[in-house]
C-alpha cells in the first residue's frame, strides 16, 4: 500500500486540500475515514445530503432515510459503478453497459441483476457456508499461531487480512500463494479512485488478464469450486458469457477481501480500546452473536455507491445524470432517529435493524460468509488472547476509500488477568 | 400470535433464521419462510418479537 503521507500530498494537488468537510469533502482522503463518525454526525445536523465537486460531482446522504430511499429507488439511479472514482463511465469506453456491468451482479439493474444474482445465491445459502466453520477455525488458529510469543502483533496485518483472502482463494480455486496479488487488485480498484482513467484502466485489464488464465485453467480442469461453477451455470437456457463469468469472479474475489477484513480488524479495533467490553465478552461468551451483529452495525465497512440516471430533484439536490451517489450503510446504522444510542456500541443489544450488508435488491451476497468469517476470527482472537490492548495508538492507519477499517492495528499480548 | 414474511421485501439477510429458527428457516435463494403456518408456539412470541425488530428490510410482519 502507498504510504498514506504521500497519498495525502498527491491528493492535495489533484483537487487542493478539503477546504469545508460539508462542502467538499474527499472520501478517499486518509482523513475521511480516521474522522468518519464525527464527520457523518455533523452532515446529518447540517446537510443532510453532502456535496462535493470532486470525482466529477458526488452526492453524500448520512440519514438512514435517504440511505435506504436510494438503495431502493433502482428507476432513478443505477449500479453501473459502484465504486465512486475519476474514472466515470462516459470516461471509460470499455465498461460494460447498464443492465449488466463489469461485474455482475454487483454492477447489474434490474431486470437482469434479479436473473444474474438467482445464479449466484445458492452458492452462497446459509446452509451451503454453514460447512466452512471447520475450515475458518484452522485457518485462524494457523495464524495466530504462526505469531505466537510475539508480545506485538499487527493483527490487520498479521491476523485479519489473511482469513477472507485464503477461504476465497479455496473457493474459487485459484492457487492461494497469489494472495499477495488479490490484495494488489483488491487494493488498486477500491484504494486508488483517484488516479486518472489512463492510469486506472490497465489495472483493471490486468486483473482481468490475471481472472482469464484461471478460467482456462479451470477449462482444462474442471472441479468443485466456485470458478467451475460459474463456468457450468447457465442463464436464459444459455451458458453465461466469458465476460460474464469473469465480471462475476471478479466481484467474488474482491468484494469479500477489504470488506472482512475491515469488519474483523474494526472488532479487534473495538474491544482493544474498550476494555470493559471484552472482559464482558470473554466472560459471557453467550453474548457473541449480539456483540458481532453490534460491532457490524457501529463499525460497518462498506459504502456502497451509485449513478444517477437523468436529472433529478432529490429532497432539494439537484442532482444531475451521471453525479455519483455515496451510500453509507455505515451512517445509516449511526442515525438516532433509526437506533436508540446510535453512537454507542452496546454489545448485547437485542434490536438491531443494522444495514451493514446494504439494503434492497442488492444485500451482499456473501453476507452469510461475512458473519461466519468475522464470529470465528474474534471467537479465536479472543480465546488465544483474553487481553490485550493498542500498542501505540499513533500506529492505527485506517483505509482510505469506500470500504472503512483498520489496515495497521499494533496490538500488545498482555497476560491473561 | 402469528408471523408472516413479506417475500416482496426480503432480501435475505438471514436474521430472523438465526435468531429464531423455530420459527423462520430459508430456502435456496436464501429467501425466508415462516414454519407451521406462522403460527407461533406457546412461549416463543418474545422471539417473534426479536427477528420483527431485527429485519433490516422490514419484512416480518406480526398479528397478534
Ligand atoms: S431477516 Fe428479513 S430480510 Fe432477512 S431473511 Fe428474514 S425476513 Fe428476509
Amino acid at each position: 500500500m502507498a504510504d498514506i503521507k504521500d497519498l495525502e500530498t498527491y491528493f492535495n494537488e489533484v483537487y487542493g486540500p478539503v477546504a469545508d468537510w460539508m462542502t467538499d469533502f474527499d472520501h478517499a482522503n486518509p482523513a475521511y475515514n480516521e474522522n468518519a463518525h464525527a464527520l457523518w454526525d455533523e452532515m446529518r445536523d447540517k446537510c443532510p445530503v453532502a456535496h462535493t465537486t470532486r470525482y466529477g460531482g458526488t452526492w453524500l446522504p448520512v440519514t438512514h432515510e435517504y440511505v435506504s430511499e436510494i438503495a431502493y429507488d433502482t428507476d432513478r439511479f443505477t449500479s453501473r459503478s459502484v465504486v465512486v472514482s475519476r474514472m466515470k463511465p462516459s470516461l471509460a469506453p470499455d465498461m460494460p453497459p447498464a443492465p449488466i456491468g463489469t461485474a455482475p451482479p454487483i454492477s447489474s439493474d434490474p431486470p437482469f441483476h434479479h436473473d444474474a444474482r438467482r445464479v449466484m445465491l445458492p452458492a452462497f445459502a446459509p446452509k451451503k457456508i454453514a460447512a466452512w466453520e471447520g475450515d475458518v477455525r484452522a485457518l485462524c488458529n494457523e495464524l495466530l499461531d504462526s505469531v505466537a510469543g510475539q508480545e506485538v502483533i499487527d493483527a490487520a496485518v498479521d491476523y485479519a487480512q489473511h482469513i477472507p483472502v485464503n477461504v476465497i482463494a479455496r473457493m474459487l480455486g485459484f492457487p492461494l500463494e497469489d494472495s499477495d496479488l488479490f490484495r494488489k487488485f483488491v487494493h488498486d480498484v477500491l484504494e486508488g479512485v483517484d488516479e486518472p482513467v489512463h492510469v486506472r484502466q490497465p489495472k483493471f485489464d490486468r486483473l482481468f488478464d490475471y481472472i482469464s488464465v484461471q478460467i482456462e485453467e479451470h477449462q482444462a480442469n474442471p472441479r468443485e469450486d466456485l470458478t467451475s461453477f460459474l463456468l457450468n451455470a447457465t442463464i436464459y437456457d444459455q451458458p453465461l458469457s466469458m465476460r460474464h463469468v469473469a465480471g462475476s469472479i471478479v466481484l467474488l474475489l474482491l468484494a469479500g477481501i477489504d470488506t472482512t477484513w475491515s469488519a474483523i480488524g474494526s472488532s479487534i479495533w473495538h474491544l482493544a480500546t474498550t476494555p470493559a467490553d471484552r472482559e464482558r465478552l470473554v466472560r459471557e461468551p453467550e453474548l457473541m452473536p449480539t456483540a458481532i451483529e453490534e460491532f457490524l452495525r457501529a463499525y460497518a465497512p462498506v459504502t456502497m455507491a451509485r449513478l444517477v440516471k437523468e436529472d433529478i430533484d432529490f429532497h432539494g439536490c439537484p442532482m444531475k445524470a451521471e453525479d455519483w451517489v455515496l451510500l453509507p450503510f455505515p451512517a445509516a446504522n449511526r442515525d438516532p432517529k433509526e437506533f436508540a444510542d446510535a453512537d454507542k456500541v452496546i454489545i448485547d443489544r437485542e434490536e438491531n435493524r443494522h444495514s451493514a450488508f446494504g439494503l434492497g435488491i442488492h444485500r451482499c451476497m456473501g453476507s452469510n460468509l461475512a458473519r461466519l468469517e468475522l464470529t470465528i476470527a474474534v471467537e479465536e482472537f479472543l480465546k488465544r488472547y483474553p487481553n490485550f490492548e493498542l500498542s501505540d495508538t499513533a500506529g492505527v492507519k485506517w483505509s482510505n476509500g469506500q470500504i472503512r477499517g483498520p489496515r495497521k492495528l499494533p496490538v500488545r499480548i498482555l497476560p491473561n488477568k | 400470535m402469528r408471523v408472516k414474511v413479506d417475500t416482496s421485501k426480503c432480501q435475505g439477510h438471514n436474521r430472523c433464521y438465526a435468531l429464531a429458527p423455530e420459527l423462520f428457516d430459508v430456502d435456496d435463494l436464501g429467501t425466508a419462510f415462516v414454519l407451521n403456518d406462522g403460527v407461533v408456539p406457546d412461549g416463543l412470541e418474545a422471539k417473534a418479537r426479536l427477528a420483527e425488530k431485527n429485519c433490516p428490510e422490514y419484512a416480518i410482519v406480526i398479528e397478534d
